[in-house]
């Protein structure tokens, strides 16, 4: 007696499809740089508006306070410009922009490979410490992106690119900003 | 007129616009992906000169993005007047900036890598992004106990031109080569600190180095069209509105138009500053027909959708000057007040014996009322009330749909 084993074909589950593919390595930083002009000019050449990403978050927040305390929202001058009365703060094209980024970002990580439940940090900081850093540097970048108006991508890049004089400021003021923290904080990073 | 950039509420409706940003949005972030930027090992290792990735990925972006923004408006295709500068304000950008540097180098991203880097399931940007929420929020919390610093060491739409008196052309050669020194700096950093070989001589990086130059040397020979040539583009088009009638308001319609609240009406007297002092209307601001082009970026800046300029002069020829540089550059619904202040006092000045007509008045465009003083603003005419006329005119006020810049990259 025989029994055939019927061979059925490997199933692979959403993870082999979303994280098994093989890793490529990064583009040369002058191509990805050119590349991301070309997508700046477009932006500006099509709409008028650079490219953002802080602007889009922070209207994700407004609407969020928007949703749980209306009144207190109608009472800063800062968020009633965004959300006041029946203002939608999701009413902007950043939101979408923002939306686009994610995307974007997901789909490149798929595609070669990159996509991968990690945390980078440096050699001498635990991943709890790296969290900590993460959320702390992102609430001081937040702050800070919100102060100056835009962010690396709003006021540098996009305000840099149409020789802004105050992103031009802004963008050594980042710079500056980090180098001077850098060897402080060195430990965090090697 | 220039057609880019595109009326996108007009072609494709507001969804169709939004969905325009989000394939924008959606380039943006596979570039940012596939430059390595949703790694924040990679991102910091730039503030200790051992992978200077951020600074060639950011400087290249932003020389070639600016070449050819520059190439489109010195050939007239792009507008530069509908396209987001954003303002100067030099003090809060500065703290802010600094800030930032603190945010970057402790969280190791900023905004726009960081999405990337959650969007790629990098747990540390995902909290690096959500202390960014956070942060964003504290701020909206914070800002009125300092706003008067927020709004403070503002300068408009100041450009480096502006800034440095340099034309575009010679602004834009200088920051290639001020690039093109800095990749040079960083390559030589990164041997040094990062250990990494001297990068080879290679035939696409000769000619990417001269492509830029060359793009930027072509922006300093096109040079950028001036008011009066892109006036001269225009002219068949607007000349028309202008003998047609169509550009030029009633009193009446003015005096309706200010009186609704809907509308957001600036009124430009382009008089002498003497004919100004002696009257003029309530809220009027005087601006000299020499100053007019000067003031352009700031009417810009101002421009909402329900923005309505009008222009006056004692009749309609300064006024109508005016108009046209305004309209060369892209200023949105501009209006000519009909008659001008003399058609104006002779509708709402009547009741009011002092100020009396003269018949013949000498000199280039005069005020034809005599007033005993200077009354200025104080005067029943500058401010009639809407509702005690009841006055016939053709409307010819239509609000442009809003083209180009909505707000910046992070309003």
């Amino acid at each position: 007696m025989t029994t055939a084993v019927v061979e059925e074909p490997k199933r692979r589950g959403w993870r082999a499809v979303l994280l098994g593919r093989a890793e490529k390595p990064y583009v040369n930083p002058y191509v990805g740089g050119a590349l991301l002009g070309v997508v700046l000019f477009l932006s500006f050449f099509l709409t008028g508006n650079g490219l953002g990403a802080s602007g889009g978050l922070n209207r994700y927040v407004v609407y969020l306070q928007d949703l749980l305390a209306p009144e207190h929202v109608d009472r800063v001058a800062y968020l009633l410009k965004m959300a006041g009365g029946d203002k939608n703060p999701l009413d902007d094209y950043l939101v979408f922009m923002t939306l686009g980024t994610l995307l974007g970002g997901f789909v490149s990580g798929w595609q070669h490979g990159r996509l991968k439940f990690e945390t980078n940090k440096g050699p001498q900081i635990s991943v709890r410490t790296r969290w900590l850093m993460a959320f702390v540097g992102g609430a001081i970048m937040g702050y800070g992106a919100r102060f100056a108006r835009g962010c690396t991508s709003g006021q540098a890049l996009s305000g840099g690119a149409v020789l802004s004089a105050g992103s031009w400021a802004f963008m050594f003021a980042v710079f500056g900003g980090g180098y001077a923290l850098a060897y402080f904080v060195r430990r965090l990073w090697n | 007129m220039s057609p880019f950039p595109l009326p996108l509420d007009a072609m494709f409706g507001h969804a169709g616009a939004y969905f325009v940003y989000m394939l924008i949005g959606f380039a943006f972030g596979y570039v940012l992906e596939i430059s390595g930027f949703a790694i924040s090992t990679k991102l910091a290792a730039q503030f200790y000169f051992k992978d200077m990735t951020v600074l060639k990925v950011m400087f290249t972006a932003i020389i070639v993005a600016m070449v050819l923004i520059f190439l489109a408006t010195g050939l007239g295709l792009l507008d530069y007047n509908l396209i987001w500068v954003n303002p100067t304000y030099l003090w809060p950008g500065i703290v802010g900036g600094l800030i930032m540097g603190v945010g970057f180098i402790v969280g190791g991203f900023c905004p726009g890598t960081s999405l990337v880097s959650a969007a790629t399931f990098k747990i540390d940007g995902i909290f690096f992004a959500v202390g960014g929420l956070f942060g964003i929020f504290l701020f909206g919390e914070t800002v009125q106990s300092f706003e008067a610093f927020w709004n403070s060491s503002y300068f408009g739409r100041l450009t480096l031109m502006d800034w440095l008196g340099l034309p575009t052309g010679v602004v834009v050669i200088g920051v290639v080569l001020m690039a093109l020194f800095m990749f040079w700096g960083g390559e030589q950093l990164e041997r040094i600190f990062g250990g990494q070989p001297q990068p080879q001589r290679s035939w696409g990086r000769r000619a990417g180095v001269a492509t830029l130059l060359a793009g930027a040397l072509l922006v300093a020979l096109i040079g950028q069209p001036t008011t009066q040539d892109k006036w001269v583009r225009l002219a068949p088009e607007k000349e028309a509105l202008l003998s047609a009638r169509d550009v030029q308001i009633h009193p009446g319609e003015l005096l309706a138009s200010l009186a609704d609240d809907q509308l957001n009406v600036i009124l430009l007297d382009v008089r002498d500053e003497a004919d100004y002092n002696l009257f003029h209307l309530r809220r009027a601001r005087h601006l000299s027909l020499d100053k007019v082009t000067a003031t352009i970026p700031d009417l810009q800046l101002e421009a909402g959708a329900n923005t309505v300029y009008v222009v006056m002069s004692n009749d309609e020829r300064a006024a109508t000057e005016a108009w046209k540089l305004l309209v060369a550059e892209s200023v949105p619904n501009v209006y000519i007040l009909e008659g001008g202040i003399n058609n104006w006092l002779t509708v709402f000045g009547h009741d009011d014996p002092t100020v009396q007509p003269t018949p013949t008045p000498p000199g280039n465009e005069p005020l034809q009322f005599i007033f005993a003083s200077a009354v200025g603003d104080r005067h029943s005419a500058a401010d009639p009330d809407a509702h005690h006329y009841e006055l016939e005119y053709t409307p010819k006020i239509k609000l442009e749909l809003k083209r180009g810049a909505s707000g910046g990259g992070c309003g």
